[in-house]
């Protein structure tokens, strides 16, 4: 890896005064689990790093009966451990604890997770010149694209989004706090995403001076759940990833507010309005189930080697509104 | 990407090279709280000195005693520990977070020593696997390890048998399966996953019993 100055600021503040307003130059180093593969690759090639984690407030987690709070330097196991977190939100704590083996989640954090960089395979490669590296073209549309996107409409660089927390967030209505040069900021996590064209972008909307601080999660009892269609059981990121939460739709309540999100089909978490829209109002059953992850892959136009992302699709919708609702696993048996 | 560009502390990166650990010290305030919002944040920025890029001088604590050597910032924990400090237990296989035969102790907790800067692990206490062997007496897991054959050609061994110190100390009543999901973070070519397995459930057990 280039070799680079290595800044260990204390304060949040005074890691944003450290940061520059374009990319490339300076990153922000948490865990180091994804920045370091980058530069090992010398796909990034900063000349200053600057630490978060010698900011010790930025790690904790608060629960209050109104939001929990999880700060940006918290560890991928701490959230996968934490009792308080898996009453409210299981599906956040089982995505932190499917993420690669144990080492990775007592280094990796959630700033990292969301912020990570994708993991198409040309991007990672130094010397493939794609669009994101300041190329002209994309080389997954026609080349190897098993693990991309199925929702392609519009995107001229086809990745996905590589966090398995996004999805299981942005189905919980997380909010993200941000700081800056200017001060703070928030926002939703839902908008939080981008989907990137050229190499001044990355995969959320941060700018280049900006740091996350920390997550907000409402409390509010709504039944939740992340199922995971997974080629191995650590090391891998899911192939396919449904992540649900809905206020009712247990013992025969109707389910409302319904939220689903589907990781790895698209170039940000995709919210799946329509299959949202047909579960609406309804009892959580198998019929109702099946029929809302047939919703959920609707309009999805696949590449040339990943239309079996489809079918998945349709599983992990199906599986995690039943987990979320308490019903029978018929999988795992 | 020229230096001029940059801000604040790197133009006094020659003269602040190597003084790190001193002046953090003096640095100032916690976490922003809603009352910081619109405070311009870079007043305080410059204070933070910048360490390197030349050779900065580190101190680890490994296996219980301290030892120095001098790196350049982008140096990993694991080729400090191999290459400057030869601590040759842990390994460097994918040098990618993907395979675990660098695992080593921070904290007490695995990491993957390939994947963390050596500055990152200033002041912690780090264990390798020469930590489970005093003179001829191997510790109960690499014990286990060689009874229960759960090696082939070993290359990986230090590597879970760090980890799965690890697993065992966090609980030392571990059912098989919370055995397996320790194991998760470390890859065998060889194969010897269920060795490996029956010998860390086997001192499970005898907790057990007890
Ligand atoms: C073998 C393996 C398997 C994995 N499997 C999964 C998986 O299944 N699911 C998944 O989601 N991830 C997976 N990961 C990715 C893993 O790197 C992330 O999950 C991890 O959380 C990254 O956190 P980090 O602190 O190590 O990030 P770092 O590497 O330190 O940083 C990553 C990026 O985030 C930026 N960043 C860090 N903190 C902040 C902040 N506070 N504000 C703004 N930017 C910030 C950095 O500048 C950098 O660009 C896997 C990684 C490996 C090596
Ligand atoms: S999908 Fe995106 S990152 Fe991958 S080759 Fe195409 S433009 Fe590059
Ligand atoms: S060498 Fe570190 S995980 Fe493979
Ligand atoms: S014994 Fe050969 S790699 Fe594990």
């Amino acid at each position: 890896m280039k070799n680079f100055t290595y800044f260990r600021p204390t304060t949040a503040e005074q890691a944003v005064a450290l940061l520059e307003n374009r990319w490339g130059n300076t990153e922000l180093l948490a865990g180091g689990t994804d920045l370091h593969d980058l530069q090992k690759e010398y796909v990034a090639q900063p000349s200053r790093v600057v630490s978060v984690t010698g900011i010790g407030a930025l790690a904790g987690i608060r629960v209050d009966e109104k939001q929990a709070t999880i700060g940006a330097g918290t560890k991928l196991a701490a959230i996968a451990e934490h009792a308080d977190l898996r009453r409210h939100f299981p599906s956040l704590c089982e995505a932190a604890s499917d993420i690669g083996g144990p080492q990775i989640r007592n280094m990796g954090t959630l700033g990292g997770n969301l912020c990570q960089r994708n993991r198409c395979w040309y991007f990672r490669d130094e010397h493939t010149p794609c669009l994101l590296k300041g190329g002209q073209r994309c080389y997954a549309l026609d080349g190897e694209n098993k693990y991309h996107a199925i929702f392609t409409q519009g995107r001229q660089c086809v990745i996905v989004n590589p966090s398995t927390l996004a999805p299981a967030l942005i189905a919980l209505g997380a909010g993200v706090n941000i700081l800056g040069p200017k001060g703070r900021r928030s926002t939703d996590l839902a908008k939080f995403f981008f989907s990137p064209a050229n190499a001044n972008d990355r995969e959320h909307t941060l700018a280049a001076n900006e740091m996350v601080l920390e997550v907000t999660i409402p409390v509010r009892n709504w039944a939740n759940a992340s199922y995971e269609v997974r080629q191995k059981l650590s090391y891998d990121w899911p192939l396919v990833q449904a992540a649900v939460a809905f206020q009712g739709g247990r013992n025969g309540a109707k389910a409302t507010g319904v939220r689903i999100v589907l990781g790895h089909v698209a170039p940000t978490p995709h919210i799946a309005e329509a299959a949202m829209k047909a579960l609406e109002g309804r009892d959580i059953t198998d019929a109702n189930a099946t029929a809302a992850g047939r919703a959920a892959a609707e309009g999805a136009k696949p590449l040339s080697q990943n239309a079996y992302k489809i079918r998945l699709v349709e599983v992990a919708v199906k599986r995690a509104l039943l987990m979320a609702a308490g019903m029978k696993r018929y999988w795992e048996m | 990407m020229s230096d001029s560009k940059d801000k604040g502390g790197l133009s006094r990166r020659g003269f602040l090279q190597g003084s790190g650990a001193v002046a953090a010290a003096t640095a100032l305030g916690t976490i922003p709280t809603g009352a910081s919002a619109g405070q311009q944040a870079g007043g305080n920025g410059q204070q933070v000195p910048g360490m390197g890029p030349n050779g900065v001088k580190l101190s680890l604590n490994v296996n219980g005693r301290s030892m120095n050597t001098t790196v350049e910032p982008r140096v990993t924990l694991l080729d400090a520990l191999r290459n400057y400090l030869d601590v040759t237990g842990c390994k460097r296989v994918c040098d990618r977070g993907s395979c675990g035969a660098c695992t080593v102790l921070v904290d007490g907790k695995p990491v993957y020593s390939c994947s963390m800067l050596a500055l990152e692990a200033r002041d912690k206490p780090i264990r390798t696997a020469e930590s489970l062997v005093a003179g001829a007496k191997l510790d109960a897991v690499p014990e286990a390890f060689a009874r229960f054959d759960a090696q082939q050609c070993g290359f990986c061994t230090p590597g879970f048998v760090v980890a799965m110190k690890a697993v065992l100390e966090a609980n030392p009543k571990a059912t098989q399966a919370e055995v397996e999901r320790g194991l998760c973070g470390n890859i065998c070519r060889c194969g010897t996953y269920e060795q490996m397995r029956d010998a860390i459930y086997s001192l499970c057990n005898q907790q057990r019993r007890t």
